[in-house]
């Protein structure tokens, strides 16, 4: 069925690209993919121009992509998940309108484009947006909270990041050149096997992963190499903000789970296109065996995904309450159940494929036990609140609507764990409703107030109060009236990634659902909007003293935006919440006795170089152009082994410079007008906090 | 970043040392080797029951595996970091986990099938 | 860092080069977790093969009918013998600066993975041809294949990467990054005999076993 692959341009065809394909196919379903892939060819190509007129280049590739700053990375991380997140979220609406289209009729899309839409919708939010926004977070908070200078390994932290560029990219491609697969962001084979996917579309997929995954456990080794090694001095594990134990439970986490998922997705390739039988039907190979590879991965993977969200929200509910995080211990050893129980339960993915009801009861039985020390940490939140001076500015608000919607969803994890519920709601839009439920008021929403908490660090201004508000409102009413429907669906008896329904009591439920969805859109677009504002305006929202939420942890005390050293010297920690203990105690904002030479990892464009090479070698595995897979294959192994060879890999700053940088900063703060609470979202407030009356 | 060096002084105690390490390479590199040899020999001569071969066997290669760990990979369990410590035992953790976890499912789906 | 005792995994230098020990002992953490994050690839490898060992022969040749003890147990031996010439090697890393003595130790490891490499590729083409045996056959064959042919990869790259190293320790000597890989270089190996070991009993024993 597969012609014999040319040697120039492998299984490539004129065919395959999105265009000529909807020139000849002439279909709505065909049209659509064609808009998809000429708004991202057409948005290649705005970028391209932009970056040309303004002369752009020159810094681009100087300032950023050469950048071993774990700050830039981090910012660079973030930036890609948002763009990452606009087409999946373009996918979800087109996703939506066709269901609210299709009951009863076929609807404007082809079940083959819908297989596509569900499969880059999953795949694209969780490992090219959620995955990069929570490591740009960490990157670029955690050091600074931890006294540190930099990541223990700066070099392979731009690698990954090239690594998770490199996978965006090639589903990107994808849009344009060739399919996606359709299997769903799971894969499971038989179905991706060649015989019922023979196209390069399940290709796309293992390798965009296989990238983004080795990229994501070199991020988890570096993270909790980094919070065991480079804290200050005085700076105890139990001393540690808790967004620093998250990040530490979700590298080990990364580190473990990458592991299995690599193997599954290496196997079902090795089936595909080398005959192995690991997967197939015949031959002796068992095709559950997937299942279980993939879920061992995919069970921790949620919870990489939602821990680091857990610590924003320890942060930014401590500091908009204006008091110490409640039951600090009992959030660290909650934090750590957690990671560790993430392990016992992946059983739970799959519990009507055929095992026995012990079985199932021993998994179900665990997967109930997560709630526990997931209600220790929902209660510790509460008690934070309680007793506090609350301000509700837009992460608060975040907050305040994850709280409630995270606990009813994980009520209905609870309903799920129960394996004869399961048997009846598996696979339905109950399932949907429910992940979702966790990952947007959860993950999304912890991510977006991240963003919004610690973006002053990052640029030196405050993002505008009011379109933060809006986002949530629209992100928040959106979520409920678009996955509420969902659970209604599911009870009904609808069945997750259905291009088209029979049942016409469906119709109200989908109707309501992608009105939802539209509002999610505009909470974005929101996001967006409130970005682009706060640009123009970021000489009145500029909070250069660094503190614009009077601050708990050391990330404060610095100036805003950070300085590339972080730290003039190295602080001497000796409590919690040190900086705000420092502020109390009238201690803070101290001149060092002594400055230093500090030396920081010199750039290199070696990265830049691996992601490039490693991109063109998997678009020539896909599509078995094999003079490209073993050309940017050895053009990687070369530019790993030339940097190898580089003697001076770091540059020093003199210790005048960061005096004068100090001093002028230190001056800065002399000049500020401290802002009490109430205003610290009028541009009175520059970065100083008012001394609290606690 | 920086470094800090604290003088190349070389100690009186290094030709101990070194003697010390040495010997080590070589009561490990002993026990390997006898460890492998037990091994192959319970197996080739059919010393045991098919089960008691298969347990004997596999107690060997733990041993031995230990032997490697504690000759040549120098973990001592008193003067090791504890970061290094509780990262093998929790890698042990998570592999019993998972090859466990692992082997049951697949041989209870497999004993359902038939 | 402090005076105290305090060792990370293999080769310890706190007694010769004090400033390279407190280096070292991030890049060694970082780089065994690295290497526990392999332990558990392999650990699942074992673990499907379990399975397809019992349930995945289909067709094909099982394991008692296919393995034999003397190649493994030739192959055992010289992996063991290159973790000893290695364990040689590190000894010069740590106490003297006889670069000769270093080089012939690793050119001696590097000799005896190649032959251990050569070795093993005959068995995998004797299977695969002559015995009509090769990993397209069933799902044993993919497994058992996919996990020793991991560790061949393993193996191969390991040689690559002494090579890679003797040479830069030729440009520029017992330099703080050379000693650093050289003592990264170390662990990887003895890792790689820890997963020969549970590759030589869980398949080839275990097989001959049955």
């Amino acid at each position: 069925m597969a012609e014999p692959a040319d040697l120039l341009f492998g299984l490539l065809d004129r065919g395959d690209i999105v265009f000529v394909d909807a020139w000849h196919k002439g279909t709505a379903s065909a049209a659509v993919a064609a808009g998809a892939g000429g708004i991202a060819t057409a948005g290649l190509i705005s970028v391209l121009v932009l970056l040309t007129v303004k002369g752009w280049w020159r810094p681009l590739w100087q300032d950023w992509l050469t950048s071993l700053d774990h700050k830039k990375i981090g910012i660079m991380y973030i930036f890609l998940a948002l763009v990452m997140f606009a087409r999946a979220l373009a996918e979800a609406l087109v996703m939506r309108s066709q269901q609210a289209a299709a009951v009863g009729d076929p609807g404007f899309l082809s079940g083959e484009h819908f297989g596509q839409l569900f499969s880059t919708h999953g795949s694209i939010m969780i490992f090219f947006m959620a995955m990069p926004f929570l490591t740009g977070l960490i990157n670029y908070v955690m050091p600074i909270q931890i006294g540190a200078r930099d990541m223990s390994f700066p070099f392979m932290n731009a690698v990954s990041l090239a690594l998770t560029a490199a996978g965006a990219a090639l589903v990107m491609t994808s849009l344009v050149i060739g399919k996606f697969s359709t299997g769903g962001w799971s894969g499971y084979p038989p179905f991706t096997g060649i015989d019922f996917s023979p196209g390069p579309g399940v290709d796309y997929w293992i390798w965009a992963i296989t990238l983004s995954s080795i990229g994501s456990t070199l991020t988890g080794i570096n993270f909790a190499v980094t919070i065991y090694k480079e804290r200050a001095p005085g700076m105890h594990l139990m001393r540690m903000p808790l967004f620093c134990w998250t990040a530490l439970c979700t590298s080990i986490l990364m580190v473990f789970s990458m592991t299995p998922l690599t193997l599954a997705t290496l196997m079902l390739w090795l089936d595909r296109h080398f005959g192995f039988h690991f997967f197939t039907v015949d031959s002796g190979g068992n095709m559950m065996n997937y299942a279980n590879l993939f879920w061992l991965f995919g069970h921790p993977e949620v919870y990489i995904l939602i821990l680091p969200a857990f610590g924003v929200w320890s942060e930014v509910i401590s500091t908009y309450s204006g008091k110490a995080l409640y039951g600090y211990r009992s959030m660290v050893y909650a934090t750590m159940c957690i990671a560790v129980l993430s392990f016992t339960v992946w059983l739970h993915h799959f519990f009507t494929m055929g095992q026995s009801a012990q079985l199932n009861a021993v998994f179900g039985i665990a997967t109930m036990a997560i709630g526990i020390p997931t209600g220790v940490k929902v209660y510790d939140w509460l008690l934070t609140m309680w007793g506090g001076r609350i301000r509700f500015t837009a992460p608060m608000l975040f907050a305040t609507g994850f709280l409630v919607s995270f606990v009813f969803g994980g009520m209905t994890g609870v309903m799920l764990a129960n394996p004869t519920v399961d048997f009846a709601v598996h696979n339905s839009l109950f399932l949907v409703a429910h992940f979702h439920n966790m990952l947007i008021p959860g993950l999304l929403f912890g991510m977006i107030a991240g963003m919004q908490f610690w973006f002053p660090l990052a640029f030196g201004f405050r993002l505008e109060e009011r379109w933060g508000i809006i986002a949530f409102a629209l992100f928040f009413a959106g979520f409920y009236m678009a996955f509420m429907p969902l659970y209604a669906m599911g009870l009904m008896g609808a069945a997750r990634r259905s291009s088209m329904w029979l049942d016409p009591a469906f119709a109200s439920w989908v109707a309501i659902a992608l009105a939802g969805a539209l509002m999610i859109a505009g909470g974005f677009v929101s996001l967006i909007v409130q970005i682009a504002r706060s640009i123009r305006r970021r000489a009145a929202l500029a909070v250069p003293a660094g503190d614009p939420w009077d601050g708990r942890s050391l990330e404060w005390a610095l100036p805003a935006p950070t300085p590339e050293w972080n730290f003039p010297v190295q602080p001497e920690i000796s409590s919690r919440d040190a900086f705000l203990e420092a502020k109390r105690a009238d201690d803070a904002y101290q001149m060092p006795e002594e400055f230093e030479d500090i030396e920081m990892p010199r750039h290199t464009g070696a990265p830049a170089v691996i992601g490039v090479a490693l991109f063109l070698s998997s678009f020539g595995i896909v599509w078995q152009m094999w003079w490209l897979a073993f050309a940017g294959a050895l053009a990687t192994l070369a530019a790993w082994i030339a940097h190898s060879f580089r003697r001076e890999t770091g540059r020093t700053i003199p210790a005048a410079e960061v005096e004068r940088a100090h001093c002028a900063w230190l001056e800065t703060v002399r000049h500020t007008t401290p802002v009490p609470r109430e205003r610290e979202s009028t541009p009175a407030n520059r970065g100083l906090a008012e001394e609290a009356a606690t | 970043m920086s470094e800090k060096h604290r003088g190349d002084d070389i100690a009186e105690s290094e030709d101990l040392g070194r003697k010390e390490e040495l010997r080590r390479y070589l009561i490990g590199g002993a026990a390997t080797i006898l460890l492998t040899l037990a091994a192959f020999a319970v197996v080739a001569f059919n010393l045991f029951d098919r089960g008691a071969t298969l347990l004997t066997v596999s107690f060997l290669a733990l041993a031995q595996i230990a032997a490697h760990f504690h000759f040549f990979l120098h973990i001592d369990l008193w003067k090791s970091h504890r970061d290094d410590l509780m990262l093998i035992l929790f890698t042990l953790l998570i592999i019993l986990l998972m090859v466990g976890g692992t082997t049951w499912i697949l041989f209870d789906q497999w004993s359902r099938m038939m | 860092m402090s005076e105290k005792k305090v060792l990370h995994p293999g080769l310890n230098l706190h007694a010769t080069d004090p400033g390279r020990h407190s280096q070292a002992e991030t890049t060694v953490f970082g780089f065994w977790i690295f290497l526990m994050a392999d332990l558990v690839l392999f650990a699942l490898l074992l673990a499907t093969y379990g399975s397809m060992s019992a349930h995945g022969v289909a067709d094909g040749p099982g394991p008692d009918e296919l393995f034999e003890l003397k190649m493994p147990l030739i192959q055992t031996l010289v992996l063991l013998a290159s973790s000893f010439t290695i364990g040689m090697a590190m000894l010069h890393v740590k106490y003297s600066s006889d670069l000769q003595g270093l080089s012939l130790w690793l050119a001696a490891t590097a000799l005896l993975g190649l032959v251990f490499l050569v070795l093993e590729a005959r068995d995998f083409h004797r299977f695969a041809v002559t015995e009509d045996a090769p990993p397209q056959r069933s799902g044993f064959l993919s497994i058992y294949f996919l996990l020793t042919g991991t560790h061949w990869l393993h193996v191969a790259c390991g040689l690559v990467w002494m090579a890679l190293l003797a040479v830069q320790t030729r440009a520029w000597g017992l330099a703080s990054q050379v000693k650093l890989r050289l003592m990264r270089l170390g662990l990887y190996w003895h890792m790689l005999d820890v997963v020969w070991v549970a590759i030589f009993t869980f398949v080839y024993l275990f097989g001959v076993i049955s």
